[in-house]
């Protein structure tokens, strides 16, 4: 594990797989150090936000360097199906990038397993991961000043919907109605860490 | 609102206001930003003049031109980018409490220098909170919307004993932050530091509360593969393929896709937060 410099009030922690972020956020929540305000989890990172009353940056970071996080399976019991149609802009630049068929990238696309690795872009914003490694592609050359809402979209490793209209960089190959976001909502997230997620034609349902 | 309470009337916005306290905490989980003050330190000024505790939610002006009229009886204190401040066209003190009659109305006009203008009103703006925070995200588009010509605000009843005496920070004409190296460091050119705090760089239009965009000195990278995404703070100077650099402010995401170089010390992190479409700015390197 790498613990990198990151301003006056937080540390950023590297190691080298997603399965480790899991295994060293589980660690620090359960071990609960005095002074760590927050925890947020990403791809391979734990950005540590901390009290600089309560814990120096070099003592914390000393602390950090002694966990031994184990890599650990991640996923909660919670399944959420979210309603997709394939009708994205960037549909036949994904299937030129990856050398399929349309159709290819919509099947491969709906028999993915996925879970919700972490959170953030935006508020309800899930990085799914256990797509087919087939359907990786870069993200736009050039983001889009505006992507519309419920936008299902691939980068990388990763697929997501957007829950709301903004701009974005992602490939865009569907749509889905799923109400990724509503503050009125308790919780106002579909989809948290840990949400295990499948796809479902529209018209199947 | 309950008859009696509190309140001031919005009749001009100015460009660009809205309603924010210290921002949300607790929900970046599931990817919502912390949000709150861009000047957190005009902010807090602006609070405990006013005998607020530092929670009480107050009012962002951008590029001044907020007038408000009080409905009830208030104190009020204006902070943050100089203007001139009147009351019924009287000139009052910026940075100081005022006394407020019902009916009044109280002008922030154009600040001199810097760019956000913070007024507090005794008691607190008492709109609906939304995930624990008064403060309108830009990014995220949570919270009480921006404010318009004829938005009424309750006025709360918030109060705090024990008052520290405040201590003022006015706003310079120029602006030179310290940063501190970042997580990424090693993405970059050996030189990158130096260009940086060499610069220097103009605050681009397209700023806003997420973040200053700006024009200058391109910083070389040392790897062109993309970042895994991960953290960010506010004050994190994050890099794009361009060069550009972009300094995070309130509305930053939870996460970015853009290897940072540096960090913005949390002591100067205020003064960001004022910096001027089309003025420079310098970088130091804290020693």
């Amino acid at each position: 594990m790498r613990v990198l410099p990151y301003g006056s009030r937080a540390v950023l922690a590297e190691v080298d797989s997603l399965e480790r972020v899991y295994g060293l956020v589980t660690t620090l929540r359960r071990e609960a150090l005095e002074g760590v305000t927050e925890l947020i989890p990403a791809a391979r990172t734990v950005l540590v936000r901390f009290d600089p009353d309560v814990i120096s940056g070099p003592a914390l970071e000393t602390w950090l360097r002694r966990r031994r996080p184990r890599p650990l399976a991640w996923g909660s019991d919670r399944t959420v199906e979210l309603p997709v149609v394939y009708d994205g802009p960037d549909l036949p630049e994904v299937a030129a990038l990856t050398s399929l068929e349309p159709a290819e990238v919509m099947e491969r696309h709906l028999k993915g397993r996925y879970v919700v690795a972490f959170c953030g872009f935006a508020p309800g914003f899930g990085y799914l991961v256990g797509g087919d490694p087939a359907l990786r592609v870069p993200r736009r050359d050039t983001p889009r000043s505006q992507v519309p809402a419920g936008a299902v979209a691939l980068a990388g490793e990763y697929t997501g919907v957007y829950p709301r209209a903004m701009p974005g960089g992602w490939q865009l190959i569907g749509r889905s109605e799923a109400a990724l976001w509503d503050v009125q909502r308790d919780p106002p997230a579909l989809l948290s860490p840990g949400t295990q997620v499948v796809f479902v034609p529209e018209a199947a349902r | 609102m309950t008859p009696g309470a509190g309140a001031v009337e919005v009749m001009r916005p100015g460009p660009f206001a809205t309603i924010q306290d210290l921002g949300r905490t607790g929900y970046a989980a599931v990817g919502v930003p912390l949000s709150g003050a861009a000047d957190l330190r005009s902010f807090a000024l602006a609070n405990a003049l006013v005998g607020n505790p530092p929670t009480a939610a107050a009012i962002e002006a951008t590029f001044g031109g907020l007038e408000v009229r009080a409905h009830t009886s208030v104190v009020m204190a204006v902070t943050g980018a100089p203007c001139l401040v009147t009351i019924d066209g009287s000139a009052a003190s910026f940075g100081a409490a005022l006394s407020v009659d019902a009916g009044a109305v109280v002008q922030v006009g154009s600040p001199r220098r810097g760019l956000r203008t913070y007024l507090a009103v005794h008691g607190g703006i008492d709109v609906p909170a939304v995930l624990g925070s008064r403060s309108t995200d830009v990014l995220a588009g949570i919270g009480p919307p921006t404010l318009e010509r004829g938005s009424i605000l309750p006025v709360g009843d918030v109060t705090d004993g024990a008052i520290d005496p405040p201590i003022v920070h006015p706003v310079p004409a120029d602006l030179t932050l310290l940063v501190r190296p970042g997580p990424r460091q090693d993405w970059f050119a050996d030189n990158a530091m130096d260009l940086l705090c060499a610069g220097p760089y103009t605050v681009l239009m397209e700023s806003n509360r997420v973040a200053l965009r700006l024009h200058g000195p391109a910083l070389p990278r040392r790897r062109d593969d993309e970042l895994p995404p991960e953290g960010l703070v506010r004050g994190a100077i994050q890099v794009p393929p361009d060069g550009r650099p972009v300094l995070f402010l309130a509305d930053h995401p939870v996460t970015g896709g853009y290897p940072v170089l540096a960090v913005v010390d949390e002591e100067d992190q205020w003064l960001a937060a004022q910096a001027r479409p089309g003025r420079p700015i310098l970088f130091r390197a804290r020693a």
